[in-house]
Formats: structure tokens, C-alpha cells, sequence
């Protein structure tokens, strides 16, 4: 009696929880005067007329701010991926002097607020001559490259801690470098640490909003968000479905990830988080 | 993932432990090298993206740079940045207060719902996969502009959530346009999203072990001194883990009050996040002298946070298992 009481409470809970979820998706096949009548959660009639007026809302196409954010958040997973999974086989696996010393300074960057440096950066940037041109998008992606995400450092290296040392020593005395070590023993095994990262990299990138705020300022350029964020400033009633609309959309990849990798991604913040 | 963990244990004390002290001296230090040309993309970017651009701002926060005159041409201006933000600024000590309205209340509301959804989850639910997952899945969603843009016509003035209000006789306030309720609302939207710290306590919630509940009911322990003496202690890391991380994100929410304000911080400045603030000051009046001021307090005043919280922790995180496992 008990659990089905409990069991009830969830789902209460749950409806409460997904409803916000579920009146976008309604609302976003309202007509447009619909949407000023009925604020229910279903439209009495499904009209796909908001994603087509969304679609075309700018003088630039949706379809060119997915493609953009698409890039970047592609481009990012790379960059994450690759640059975390080097210092993490580092700090991980390799001794070497000093590695204390970075590893501290490597957690100190973990709590730091990337809001800090936006200005500096967008200098040091801007000096550099990679703040806007044909193709605005290196300050976005260079430090990707350059491991400074410090969580996925650290998720990778707790993962690799967790391979049996006694593979690498093994491969050790047959003979192998630590790089050969590396890409025959620590890349293949590290895959499950590095698929997590890429889907999380993936996901907070396509949320992303305050870099890409800060240095995107051509419409052409515009990722997703950034574009999503020009419908606040018409704040006529037409432009509420087709805001709607876009907005659902720009979350469809995010949720199928979410779909695909459930499991995954609640396993990740586990490790990552408490496994020390 | 889980498969290697038993393992590691074992081995990492046994055989690591000799492999290491054997080591010939000469293999060790041919790790140096190796361990710098992986190291190397961290390092550059340790020092051109973060450390350089830190001591950069450091620089700017006592000049009157604006972008628009090059950076030699700066003038150095002392502390003026400074004096004007703690004393002739009201809008600093507002957006001050703003934020830690914010953190200081969402993120216990926060902590409060996730720990109380993973309760009730980990008392063998079936398809707890299935609520777990669902329970998450504003996390994943809710830091985008497209859900603050739903969450805030959901409150506006003829948004959802009067409506339904109305099915009780009530008029609700225009949540977002009302400056007494605008940041509440931002709240709730944190709030929403309590599943990724309630994944965390579920894990935590698996690790106490059943033992300690069933010795605590013979002892005549209701559920709430249960709940009071077993759970809270055992999972105070944990609490105090997800205490950090959600404070330190409070601080710095930003999207939401962007969106909620059209970047202004309004409606009269109620959602004037500190980080809105600082963006508005170096991005749109380009004050960026001033703006590196108020981001190097940001900093200090995050890092006193957390060494305030970790001192604090200390008096009710307890170790008694991780410890010396």
C-alpha cells in the first residue's frame, strides 16, 4: 500500500516536472491564434504552419544556425576529446616530475568561472584578428583544443586509474614505449570515458550560449541559441509559435542523445562525480 | 565501467605498490619526456588560454581600457575600477545582491528536491531506470535559451501557469514582468532542474548500507531518526559535493536572466545576475577596464565561498566509511 502511494507521489511529481516539456511541444503546433485562446496542453488542431514561418522568420535560414551550431559542437567533441584524453593518459599513467604540481593546478582550474576570462580573452583574441572575419568561430574551438575543459581531464583520468596497471607494466617489459602503451593499450580501453565525454561535450556545447553570445556578431554566423534569442525582441504575438517552434527544435539533438545514451550519461556524472 | 572498479582496488595495492619501488631509476625518468608531449596541448592552453588572460585582466582591472583605443594607449587609473564599484555603483550591490538571492536560496531548494526524489526512488521502485532518467532530463535541457524562453512565457502574464491558477479563482501576477517575482521565477527554473544532483544522491543513497537501517529499527528508530542519524550522515559527502558544484553554478547563472530581460537584467534590474552585469559593463559599454575589476572580485569572492564552505564541511561532513576503504 505504502509503494503504491510512493509510486503515485512520482508520478504526480513526474507530471509536474515534464509538463513545461510538454505544453512547448503543444504549443508549438498552435495557430497562431490559438495560441492567444487556448493555453492548454493540446492544440485542437496540429498545424505545422509555426516551423516554416520559424524557419524563414530571419533573413538567414534556420537551417544555416543548425549547421553552425552543428560545426562547433562537432568541431568541439574533437577538440575535447582528443586534447583531454592526452593530459588525462598523463596525469594518469605517466610518471613524470612535476606531475603532482600540474595535477593540483589542473583541479584549482576545475572550479574556475569561465566567466573570468571572457574578457581577456576576448582580447588576446581579438589581437590575435580572430574575432569576427570570414570565419568567427577559432575562439570557440581553439581552447577545446587545448584540453581547457579541466572536468573531462579529470573524468578521463579516474577512469584510467581504474585500468589494471598490470596491462601497461606487461606491455612494458615487452618492450613498449609509453606512446605504444598508449594507443595499444590505454586508447582502446579508455573508450567508454571518451564516449562520455564527447556526448557531454556535445550536449553543453549545443546549450551554450554565453561565448557564442560574445563573439558571434554576423547573422550568418549565428549558432542556434544565439539565433533564438532574436525572436525575445519582436515580442509580437504572431511570433510566439514560430519562437516556439525553433526552440523545440534547436532541443530535438539534445533529447535524442538523451535517448540513445541515458545510461550512459547517468553513469557519467556518477563517476565523474563521487568516485574519487 | 563498474566492471573495472572491483578490480582496481586489488590491484592498485598489491601489485602497483612493488612496480614502483623497483623501478629502475633510469625507466622513471624516461617517463619525463613522454609525460611533457602529453602533457603539452594542456600546458599551452593552461598558460595562452587561462593564466596569461588571468594576469591580463588583473592588468586591465586598474586601467580605463574600452576596446576601442589599443591596449598600450590603456590609461592606469589605480584603483579607481574598484573604488567605483564598491562605492559609486548602486547597480553592483544590486546585482550583487541579486545573485546571492539566487544561489543562497535556489540551490538549498534544489539540493532539497533532488534529495527528496532520490528517497523516494531508492526505496525499490520498479522502472526506476525509466523515472531516473526522466527525472534528469531537464538538466540536460533546461540550460538552453530555448527553455528559458518557454519557461518565460509559460509565466507570463497569460502564460500557462496563470491559467492554471485560474482554474482555482486566482489572478496571478505577471511573473516575469513583475519585479517582486521575476528572479523567483529564474529560480524555479533551477529548481526544475534537480536531476542531476539527484542522480548523484541516488548513487549515495546505494552505497549506505542496509545493515545500518535494520540496526537502527531494532534500536526503535522511527523513519525520521532513521532519516536524521543514518541517511544524513552517511551521505553528508555527498551533500556536501553536490553543495559545492550547485553553489559555484548558482553564482553564475546567466542565460536565463538573459533571456528573461532581453540582456538588460530587468524588469528594474531583478534579475541583474552578477555575470549579466559584468557582461553588460564590458560587452555593451564596453567599460572592459571596469568589467576585469568586477571579474577578479567574482573570483575572490567564489574562492572565499568555497574555502568557507569546505571549513565549514568540516564540522558536519563526515568520512566514517570512504575514508579507509
Amino acid at each position: 500500500m505504502r509503494s503504491r502511494l510512493r509510486l503515485l507521489m512520482l508520478i504526480a511529481l513526474l507530471a509536474v516536472v515534464l509538463y513545461p516539456l510538454a505544453w512547448m511541444v503543444g504549443t508549438s503546433f498552435k495557430s497562431p491564434q490559438e495560441i492567444a485562446s487556448n493555453i492548454g496542453l493540446f492544440p485542437t488542431e496540429f498545424t505545422p504552419g509555426n516551423f516554416t514561418a520559424g524557419w524563414q522568420k530571419f533573413d538567414v535560414g534556420f537551417g544555416r544556425f543548425f549547421m553552425n551550431s552543428a560545426m562547433v559542437s562537432a568541431l568541439t567533441v574533437v577538440g575535447n576529446t582528443l586534447s583531454c584524453l592526452l593530459a588525462a593518459y598523463a596525469f594518469g599513467r605517466l610518471k613524470f616530475r612535476g606531475r603532482r604540481f600540474w595535477f593540483a593546478i589542473m583541479i584549482a582550474t576545475l572550479l574556475l568561472p569561465g566567466h573570468v576570462l571572457i574578457i581577456p580573452q576576448y582580447i588576446l583574441f581579438r589581437t590575435l584578428g580572430w574575432v569576427g572575419g570570414d570565419w568567427p568561430y577559432l575562439p570557440l574551438l581553439v581552447p577545446q583544443f587545448l584540453a581547457t575543459e579541466a572536468f573531462f581531464v579529470f573524468l578521463i583520468v579516474q577512469f584510467m586509474r581504474g585500468i589494471p596497471r598490470e596491462l601497461d607494466e606487461a606491455a612494458k617489459i615487452d618492450g613498449a614505449s609509453p606512446y605504444s602503451v598508449f594507443r595499444h593499450v590505454i586508447l582502446p580501453l579508455s573508450r567508454p570515458a571518451l564516449v562520455t565525454t564527447a556526448i557531454f561535450s556535445f550536449i553543453w556545447t549545443w546549450n551554450d550560449f554565453f561565448r557564442q553570445l560574445v563573439y558571434l556578431s554576423e547573422l550568418q554566423d549565428y549558432t542556434a541559441p544565439v539565433a533564438l534569442t532574436l525572436f525575445i525582441d519582436s515580442t509580437s504575438e504572431s511570433s510566439v509559435g514560430p519562437m516556439f517552434a525553433m526552440s523545440l527544435l534547436s532541443l530535438v539533438p539534445v533529447f535524442m542523445f538523451f535517448v540513445a545514451f541515458q545510461r550512459m550519461l547517468v553513469e557519467g556524472i556518477n563517476t565523474s562525480g563521487i568516485k574519487g | 565501467m563498474t566492471t573495472v572498479r572491483p578490480a582496481r582496488s586489488r590491484l592498485r595495492t598489491v601489485p602497483a605498490g612493488p612496480a614502483e619501488r623497483q623501478g629502475p631509476r633510469g625507466r622513471r625518468h624516461s617517463e619525463n619526456l613522454p609525460g611533457y608531449v602529453f602533457l603539452s596541448p594542456w600546458l599551452l592552453g593552461l598558460f595562452a588560454i587561462t593564466a596569461i588572460p588571468m594576469l591580463l585582466s588583473l592588468y586591465l582591472s586598474f586601467t580605463d581600457y574600452d576596446v576601442l583605443t589599443p591596449l598600450s594607449e590603456a590609461n592606469w587609473v589605480g584603483w579607481d575600477n574598484y573604488r567605483r564599484m564598491f562605492t559609486a555603483d548602486p547597480s553592483y550591490w544590486h546585482a550583487v545582491a541579486v545573485t546571492c538571492t539566487f544561489a543562497f536560496v535556489a540551490v538549498p531548494l534544489k539540493l532539497a528536491a533532488a534529495l527528496g526524489v532520490a528517497m523516494l526512488l531508492n526505496r525499490g521502485i520498479r522502472g526506476i531506470g525509466v523515472f531516473r532518467g526522466l527525472f534528469y532530463l531537464p538538466s540536460l535541457l533546461g540550460g538552453s535559451v530555448a527553455l528559458a524562453i518557454v519557461w518565460v512565457n509559460m509565466f507570463n502574464r497569460d502564460g500557462a501557469f496563470n491559467s492554471f491558477l485560474g482554474l482555482f479563482g486566482i489572478e496571478g501576477a505577471p511573473w516575469v514582468n513583475d519585479p517582486a517575482w521575476a528572479l523567483e521565477t529564474l529560480m524555479l527554473l533551477a529548481i526544475w532542474q534537480f536531476g542531476a544532483p539527484m542522480v548523484i544522491f541516488l548513487a549515495g543513497l546505494k552505497q549506505i548500507p542496509t545493515e545500518l537501517y535494520e540496526a537502527a529499527s531494532v534500536d526503535g528508530a522511527g523513519s525520521w531518526r532513521q532519516f536524521r542519524n543514518v541517511t544524513l550522515p552517511m551521505l553528508s559527502p555527498v551533500i556536501f559535493f553536490n553543495l559545492v558544484l550547485e553553489t559555484i553554478n548558482g553564482f553564475q547563472g546567466f542565460t536565463s536572466a538573459f533571456v528573461l530581460s532581453n540582456g538588460t537584467g530587468g524588469p528594474v534590474d531583478s534579475t541583474l545576475m552578477y555575470t549579466l552585469d559584468l557582461y553588460i559593463k564590458g560587452f555593451v559599454e564596453l567599460d572592459m577596464g571596469y568589467a576585469s575589476a568586477m571579474a577578479w572580485v567574482f573570483l575572490l569572492a567564489i574562492g572565499l565561498i568555497t574555502v568557507v564552505l569546505f571549513r565549514t564541511g568540516r564540522f558536519w561532513v563526515h568520512y566514517s566509511d570512504g575514508e579507509d576503504r
